[in-house]
């Protein structure tokens, strides 16, 4: 698929994946082994123009289309699934709903700093009672004279640690839906705080935690659109979002068909590299056509979302799902493939497969996709 | 300070060379090609004695075919500032008529330092620097890990067996860049968009006959196949090796 | 018929470099087959005494340029002084050493004829000289012809043998008006360490990945300080990239390329960018707990041991045996 690239892309891939195999490779172990968020990386990351990649000039992005955040957030996301979602979660679950929804004050002024990788952002949604059902959401925002008052704890959030902004869902109404708004916090200000840290399967060096939301005064000038556009505003970020994490997944399965395509091509098992056997050549085969697949259809739903008055939640939905699905099954196969050797910490492939777990999960879980998908075709 | 950096596009140093059925060459199909690594240290550093300068420009000459451009651009994007791709078709291999029309194309510049990878990893020939100083009577310093400039000078630092030269030349001068120079940085992403808008020219030419011809490609020859040392133990197999040694390859 | 070949001998602070014997033993091969004169040129200052060595190895004259400005090495006054003598050969060959490298291709480009590099055979064939070369860091090689004059070509260091054939070794001054130096030698500077370079080295005792750690290099030192002062160590780039050993110690695609006559590899897997620095050794010997490692394939001698335990009792042996 390398030739349908722009030269533009093609040269962001060639960055990605060099930066990603210089860079994140050789830390990717020890990022994971010592749950250490890689912040020398994101540092360089910023520095490359990485974390900001599609928001306009203006705004200190990188004008670039999503395609191009696809191929970036793949090639990361190889050797590193861990800094991938930083820059997935960072891009198009905080600082893409400023973006999108905010005043031009807003933009410049929290916009501005999460494009340029000089601030880290997050996105304050899920709760103990609301994760598919986001519209369960019982943090609440009353306001005050000039400020809302916001009350409440999120928890499994992504870069929550190191974020300094997080766009949040608040309950300023009664409806369900309808009374949903979303407000930016900053870290420090006083009672937001970082509740417990999340010790998981996978993707040990991103950060998954509570906030803790005790009467913090919020400027009323920090909500996002108008009251009561939360929900709406939540589902077109996680529409993008998902382009983020389908891209993850690719990466994860791409690392884990080549490193099988190694292994297989080095062990010797009667008195041949075991990827002479067809069992493993139709492993391999499957892998890779599924990782294709699943690349097309992530790229399908970031060239629709480039043409911009364009419906892609179907689309989008349909490569999380796939590419997630896929990103799991190719590990899963990848430890096979390795046999004894890949269950050892002495190979890549159980990073990958525990990495991967998480990819069919957030964002909206599979079945949450398949909702989606559904309802789309349904209403026709 | 103006710089210019001749730049050769090469197969990527992972890339699988397949040489064609009929010995002519390689495969070139499927390959991926790249800016050669040693002449990345030449685009790195002369942007840095642009940044450190605060002036100056940077242009990377590139003798190849229209491939070439894409590896050009790479140059641009890391942040040099002009592209120039001498278009001389593919499958020329005589460094004498390469460095002859890069000389000329250098002489029409006004270039204060030449940088060049100190040879070019599909080649491996390491003659274009050395003849393009001589062509343009100018001084060239090769294997340098180390430059420092100062006014019309510049201070090399040359690997040779065993240590190290220090060598000052005046400028204009030619430096072949060795590993170890600087560490090439990344593209970033404001410089790839960039890249597309800056000066690219293109000038067709003709290198005349080729003094320097390859007659014949082969594969590696084979060495002959070794054997595994057997021994109950390390003690045992240690024995066995030092006695291989001595009376069969005698080399102890 | 005269000066059918001619070899750049090298020098440095007055002594020839053991290269320049191997040359010239080329040379005078490839002389006698075209039934020629091979002659030596000897560039620096008071450097006649050096004819002798070159005699000894076959040179039927010795061209000698010497000059205070040619003391220490100056790319374009050596070249000036070289191809002055050059002209009229018919093939000039010299090793494809650092100075080599830098110098021969400027000789050729001022004679305006073309140059092999780094050849790992040189044969005549009637009047011309086919250079047989490593590309692509040796995944191909390929056979060059040179028309020009002299055809040039540099050898590379340590796989041509040095075999003495005693000829006149006649001194010839050259007498060669030289410009002003372009270039000015400001300090030499040794490397600090006891053994010989790694591109002198007759054995190379090199560690890779396996190695673990810098400090687990000392078992690899005491085996190359057992196997005499021409042995030094080496490492590949795993090793380097990590810290353990410094960038001058690199055997491979972006280090030393190496031609030893034994190369032990303790601990390297055999990466293709390896072999393409030690793939010229006479004979390796791969020691590798790994059974699978690529290096296995290229060895001479393979030991699938475990390093730690393998090469201590190596080195007893090697004492052992060069006690006798």
């Amino acid at each position: 698929m390398y030739f349908e690239l722009t030269e533009e892309q093609r040269m962001i891939y060639d960055m990605t994946k060099r930066f990603s195999e210089e860079e994140l490779k050789p830390k990717a172990e020890e990022v994971d082994r010592e749950h250490k968020y890689p912040a020398e990386s994101v540092a360089k990351m910023a520095e490359l123009g990485l974390m900001g990649m599609v928001f306009p000039e203006q705004y200190g992005g990188g004008g670039m289309d999503y395609v191009s955040y696809a191929i970036a957030i793949e090639e990361i996301s190889r050797h590193c699934a861990s800094t991938g979602v930083v820059m997935s979660a960072h891009t198009s679950l905080c600082a893409a709903p400023i973006y999108y929804f905010g005043t031009e004050e807003q933009k410049k002024k929290f916009l501005t700093p999460l494009a340029q990788g000089q601030k880290i952002g997050c996105f304050g949604m899920t709760e103990a009672g609301a994760g598919t059902d986001s519209a369960g959401t019982r943090t609440t925002a009353k306001l005050d004279g000039d400020n809302y008052i916001v009350n409440g704890t999120k928890n499994f959030i992504t870069n929550g640690n190191e974020a300094d902004i997080a766009v949040v869902m608040v309950r300023t109404g009664e409806h369900k839906h309808k009374g949903l708004s979303m407000i930016i916090v900053e870290k420090g200000t006083p009672g937001f705080s970082v509740g417990k840290l999340e010790d998981k399967l996978g993707i040990l060096g991103s950060s998954t935690v509570e906030l803790v939301f005790e009467e913090v005064k919020v400027p009323k000038d920090n909500l996002l659109g108008s009251e009561g556009e939360g929900f709406k505003i939540g589902m077109h970020t996680l529409d993008g979002g998902r382009i983020g994490i389908a891209s993850q997944a690719l990466g994860i399965a791409k690392g884990s068909l080549e490193e099988s395509v190694e292994f297989g091509k080095t062990r010797e098992q009667f008195g041949q590299p075991v990827i002479n056997f067809q069992a493993l050549q139709w492993m391999i085969a499957d892998m890779a056509t599924r990782l294709d697949a699943a690349r097309l259809l992530t790229w399908r739903a970031a060239k629709l979302k480039d043409k911009g008055d364009v419906r892609y939640s179907k689309e989008a939905a349909m490569a999380k799902l796939f590419a997630s699905e896929t990103a799991m099954w190719a590990a899963t196969k990848a430890i096979q493939i390795h046999g004894g050797y890949g269950y050892t910490k002495d190979y890549p492939v159980e990073r990958y497969f525990r990495d991967a777990k998480i990819t069919e999960i957030y964002e909206g879980t599979s079945e949450v996709q398949r909702l989606v998908i559904a309802q789309s075709l349904i209403k026709g | 300070m103006n710089s210019a950096v001749i730049m050769k596009q090469v197969p990527d140093s992972e890339a699988l060379i397949k040489l064609a059925p009929d010995g002519t060459g390689y495969v070139k199909e499927g390959v991926k090609f790249v800016m050669n690594p040693y002449d990345e240290f030449g685009v790195e550093e002369a942007l840095k004695i642009k940044e450190s300068a605060g002036s100056g420009e940077v242009t990377i000459i590139s003798l190849g075919s229209e491939r070439a451009v894409e590896a050009i651009r790479t140059g641009l994007a890391m942040g040099a500032d002009k592209g120039v791709l001498l278009n001389a078709g593919e499958g020329y291999a005589c460094a004498l008529g390469v460095a002859n029309a890069l000389a000329e194309e250098l002489k029409a510049g006004d270039y204060k330092i030449i940088f060049c990878g100190k040879q070019a990893i599909d080649d491996d020939m390491a003659q274009i620097g050395p003849m393009v100083a001589e062509l343009m009577d100018i001084p060239c310093v090769t294997v340098v890990t180390a430059v420092e400039i100062s006014g019309d000078k510049a201070v090399c630092t040359r690997e040779i067996e065993g240590g190290k030269e220090i060598v000052e030349v005046a400028l204009p001068a030619v430096i072949a860049c060795q590993k170890g120079l600087n560490e090439p940085r990344y593209a970033s992403l404001p410089g790839i968009m960039k890249a597309k808008k800056k000066p690219m020219e293109q000038k067709d030419i003709s290198l005349g006959d080729a003094k320097a011809q390859i007659v014949k490609w082969e594969a590696p020859p084979e060495r002959p196949p070794g054997r595994t040392i057997e021994g109950d133990d390390p003690a045992a197999k240690a024995a066995a090796l030092v006695k291989a040694l001595r009376e069969e390859a005698k080399v102890i | 018929m005269a000066k059918e070949v001619l070899v750049f001998a090298e020098q440095r602070g007055g002594a020839l470099r053991k290269v320049s014997f191997e040359m010239v033993t080329t040379g005078r091969k490839l002389a006698d087959s075209m039934g020629g004169e091979c002659c030596a040129v000897v560039v620096g200052d008071s450097v006649s005494g050096l004819a002798a060595d070159l005699g000894k190895y076959g040179a039927d004259k010795v061209f000698v340029v010497e000059d205070a400005k040619l003391k220490d090495y100056v790319p374009d006054l050596y070249a000036q002084a070289v191809a002055e003598v050059a002209k009229d050969a018919k093939v000039l060959i010299g090793g494809a050493s650092a100075m080599g490298k830098d110098l021969l291709p400027r000789v050729a480009a001022r004679l305006d004829t073309a140059m092999a590099s780094d050849c790992v055979k040189m044969d005549m064939e009637g009047d011309s000289l086919m250079s047989f070369r490593p590309v692509f860091a040796g995944k191909a090689f390929v056979t060059i012809k040179v028309n020009g004059t002299p055809q040039v070509a540099a050898g590379r260091p340590k796989v041509f043998p040095a075999e003495e054939n005693a000829k006149a070794g006649a001194v010839e001054k050259v007498s060669v008006s030289l410009g002003d130096a372009k270039a000015v030698l400001k300090e030499l500077k040794q490397e600090a360490g006891d053994r010989v370079d790694l591109t002198e080295a007759d054995i190379i005792v090199s560690g890779g990945r396996g190695m673990k750690g810098p400090d687990e290099y000392k078992i690899l030192e005491e085996l190359a300080d057992a196997l005499g002062s021409n042995a030094t160590v080496g490492a590949s780039r795993a090793a380097v990239d990590a810290g353990w050993r410094p960038h001058s110690d690199q055997v491979g695609q972006t280090g030393k390329t190496v031609s030893p006559s034994l190369y032990i590899a303790c601990g390297i897997s055999g990466a293709i960018q390896h072999l393409a620095g030690m793939g010229s050794s006479k004979y390796i010997v791969a020691v590798n707990k790994d059974a699978d490692a690529p290096i296995f394939s290229k060895a001479d001698f393979g030991i699938v041991e475990d390093l730690f335990k393998f090469v201590p009792e190596l080195t007893g042996e090697v004492k052992k045996l060069l006690a006798e």
